[in-house]
């Protein structure tokens, strides 16, 4: 049992950077390109744990802290949120209210580092990123309190291991809607096209990228794994309401979210192939989109 | 419409010093802001030593719609009334004048360096500066906003990108631009002062690096002056093959431009197409002379390499499989919702804003100004094949982007036309050395726009100044334009848009 605790954490550390290498491997091959190594993501964070770091005399010490802050955060939800009905090592009445919310506290940290840099670039991502935040917060928590809601239970590993195919038979349309309000959170939150553009070198167009543009060696390498984390962990969300397989078999299950894992990869490739990025005053319109669906799901529920 | 007190030239006709007229500066004043008014526009505005203290300032008009261009000069000394604040088009050319002679355009209301060097005559500075202290760029009075919730932003010189240096200041009320100020000047090598006392074996390689993207535009100019100036005649042939050429580089430039304003949006199919296929536009001009960039094709008297029959078919071959790539590309941009989101309604230049700032090329046409120097004051190729001018009316990115799609698909049109139709015969004749004492304004359409080179010659048919306008030197104020109450985010595709060139200002 212990070491399938263990085992849900190690594959979110082991297997997150991968994600990102799925995704640009998607954009090649629609570009008509090779593309970078698979592997790439993993290349670059060791190439920048091998390199110094420089710090501007005008930053203080929470520039220093930001990363670490960022790191630990997702560690510990590493440890709350459960991936293919493996069991977790944490869980407790409401750490579902903790998850969200330990995003949000990396969040701040992101934010006062890029304010810590007095660079009027991070000042305008930080200013966008919190905006965008608090409109996509709502679809998460909304989501979450609707699942909540259904399953009678106020633990991420308890949730998931109560949505089965029955209970997709039973509210469908509610798992529908949170699906997609999930998948925007996934994009948003993950600074990918529509919202962000992870590729682009214009600083005056960014968000999460710009906040972390006086970042380097160690600190940055922190800060791109993190950042792979959060994008595993709240695919690891979607994985759980949308395939809800619990077998006998650990392995199955695994195998099960493991795939849809790839593929959302993939979906989120194809996205960023196939659309251009929205302005940025029309970001608010689909947040807002997301958080409604989220009420929606909320309310057919509670119906 | 007829400009008071200046000659009439057409474009590329030399005429004698002698013969433009000298009026009085208010005359000069004058009859500029009757003809600006009337809807003539500056070409190029310059002054030039005339000895003991004093200049000569030459000015050029456009007559669109009679394809006539009007000269007319006047003498100051140290200061003369400034023409701004009754003729927007002349602001940054007042400016540079200042800077280069030290004459100081008397209530210009925004007199500041252009690209901050010292003045060109020792002791005579408009800004008074002391003349041992290095000028530094940008170092100036950024125009400001001021209040609580206004923020300043400044972009460069060193920027995102592997483009030019350039500085960008913007006032910002949240994401909101107020005010963007844009100071050049990094690039600014002192290309003008070393024309002087040419033509000379230098002088061809200078053209072709003027602006290294414009070469055949620039070079094409150029030899259009000095055959004015010696009387030569072209062959046929040679105004064919400088008419392709020219059109290969708009068709590399605007495909790369499409490409990069869907990259700037994100969105990347038609991004990663464009960009190859610039590449490809590029090899053909490097099938006609060994240079991507057309370096060493255009001179004075003709090109310096001939076309066989062999490599012109392959060049109309190749040419018609691109063509199909490239609709492809592009086309996917007008079919993309997402796309168009972006492009519409994003950085709008009214018509009426254009028209006061003199804008040229690309940018006018978006704005539904029907100027075209290929249509309106043709010269070359130009003269016996006409290209359709294209419009677009909307002033915004899309249209920026619309135009340049149509004028790809007329360019390629163009050229295999030419390509059927061009005869042998010989490629250069011997320019002799040319006249002297003479005048002569030469405009070629670039990629970008309006490309203006103005020479007079001295006593022995030498270069006494030589006088380049790039169309970026009237679109940069375009861009700044554009940005008001735009969206900061917006404004790297905004200025993708009208990619102009920051050497090709600078000079």
């Amino acid at each position: 049992m212990i070491f399938l605790k263990i085992l849900n954490t190690v594959l979110a550390l082991i297997t997150a950077p991968l994600l990102l290498g799925i995704i640009n491997r998607t954009k090649a091959f629609f570009a008509g390109r090779n593309g970078q190594p698979l592997l790439q993501p993993y290349y670059d964070i060791w190439k920048l744990l091998n390199k110094g770091s420089v710090y501007s005399i005008a930053t203080s010490r929470i520039f220093r802290i930001g990363p670490v802050v960022g790191f630990s955060v997702v560690l510990i939800a590493a440890a709350i949120v459960p991936f293919g009905g493996l069991p977790v090592l944490l869980d407790f009445q409401g750490d579902l209210i903790l998850f969200a919310y330990l995003f949000g506290l990396s969040r701040f940290f992101t934010v006062l580092m890029a304010m810590d840099t007095a660079s009027s670039f991070e000042g305008m991502g930080a200013s966008r990123e919190v905006t965008f935040s608090a409109l996509t917060e709502p679809a998460l928590l909304i989501g979450l309190a609707a699942i909540a809601k259904y399953t009678g239970y106020v633990s991420l590993a308890q949730i998931f291991s109560s949505i089965n195919f029955d209970a997709w038979l039973n509210a469908a349309p509610a798992f529908i809607l949170i699906g997609f309000a999930f998948l925007i959170v996934f994009l948003s939150e993950n600074s990918r096209i529509p919202v962000d553009d992870p590729n682009t070198h214009l600083e005056l167009t960014m968000i999460h990228e710009v906040m972390i543009l006086d970042h380097s060696g160690p600190d940055l390498a922190i800060i791109l794994y993190s950042a792979a984390m959060k994008m595993w962990l709240l695919g690891a969300i979607l994985t759980g309401i949308v395939i809800p397989v619990h077998s006998d078999n650990v392995f199955l299950n695994v195998s099960a979210a493991l795939l849809f894992m790839l593929l959302l990869a993939v979906l989120t490739g194809i996205i960023e192939s196939s659309m251009a990025r929205l302005r940025l005053l029309h970001v608010p319109q689909l947040l807002i989109g997301a958080a409604t669906l989220s009420v929606l799901a909320l309310i057919l529920i509670l119906r | 419409m007829q400009v008071s007190n200046a000659i009439s030239l057409y474009n590329c006709q030399s005429a004698d010093v002698k013969q433009i007229p000298v009026v009085v500066i208010n005359k000069f004043r004058d009859s500029i802001i009757e003809a600006v008014e009337s809807g003539n526009r500056i070409v190029s505005f310059f002054a030039a030593p005339a000895g003991a203290g004093v200049f000569v300032i030459y000015a050029v008009l456009a007559d669109d719609n009679s394809g006539k261009l009007y000269a007319l000069s006047s003498r100051v000394s140290d200061s003369y009334p400034s023409l701004t604040p009754d003729c927007t088009q002349a602001h940054l050319f007042e400016r540079e004048i200042a800077e280069q002679w030290g004459i100081k355009p008397v209530n210009h209301p925004w007199l500041k360096p252009v690209r901050f060097h010292s003045s060109y005559m020792k002791n005579q500075d408009a800004w008074n500066r002391n003349t041992k202290e290095q000028i530094l760029p940008s170092v100036m009075d950024f125009y400001k906003v001021e209040g609580e919730e206004i923020h300043e932003v400044a972009v460069g010189p060193v920027h995102a990108g592997i483009i030019e240096p350039g500085h960008f200041r913007f006032q910002c009320h949240g994401e909101n631009v107020l005010n963007l100020e844009i100071s050049l000047g990094y690039q600014h090598r002192g290309v003008e002062q070393a024309l002087i006392g040419g033509p000379n074996k230098k002088t061809l390689y200078y053209m072709q690096t003027l602006a290294g993207d414009t070469t055949i535009g620039h070079t094409t100019a150029y030899s259009h002056l000095i055959e004015s100036f010696s009387g030569s005649k072209v062959s046929l042939r040679a105004q064919s093959l400088r008419g392709i050429a020219l059109e290969l580089e708009r068709l590399a430039n605007h495909t790369g431009d499409l490409g990069a304003l869907a990259g700037d949006i994100g969105y990347l199919p038609t991004s990663s197409f464009c960009g190859r296929i610039r590449g490809d536009f590029l090899n053909l001009t490097a099938l006609m002379c060994g240079n991507r960039f057309g370096r060493g094709l255009v001179c004075p008297g003709g090109v310096g390499f001939d076309i066989s029959d062999k490599n012109s078919e392959t060049l109309a071959e190749k040419l018609m499989g691109y063509k199909k790539d490239v609709e492809v590309a592009v086309e996917l941009l007008w079919n993309t919702p997402s796309v168009l989101a972006r492009f519409e309604e994003t950085g709008i230049v009214q018509p009426q804003t254009c028209k006061e700032l003199g804008l040229v090329g690309v940018a006018a046409r978006a704005c539904g100004v029907e100027i075209d120097c290929r249509y309106n004051f043709p010269a070359g190729i130009y003269s016996f094949m006409q290209i359709p001018v294209s419009v677009w009316n909307t002033g915004d990115v899309f249209a920026r982007a619309y135009v340049r799609w149509l004028e790809i698909q007329r360019s390629i049109a163009f050229i295999l036309d030419q390509i059927k139709t061009s005869q042998p015969g010989q490629i250069k004749t011997d320019c002799k050395t040319a006249a002297a004492g003479k005048f002569c304004v030469s405009l070629v359409e670039g990629w970008r726009g309006e490309i203006c080179h103005v020479a007079v010659t001295d006593s022995d048919g030498s270069f006494s100044s030589y006088k380049i306008t790039d169309p970026s030197f009237h679109n940069w104020t375009g861009l700044a334009m554009a940005l008001r109450d735009q969206q900061i985010s917006d404004f790297p595709l905004c200025n993708k848009s009208f990619n102009l060139s920051y050497c090709g200002h600078d000079l």
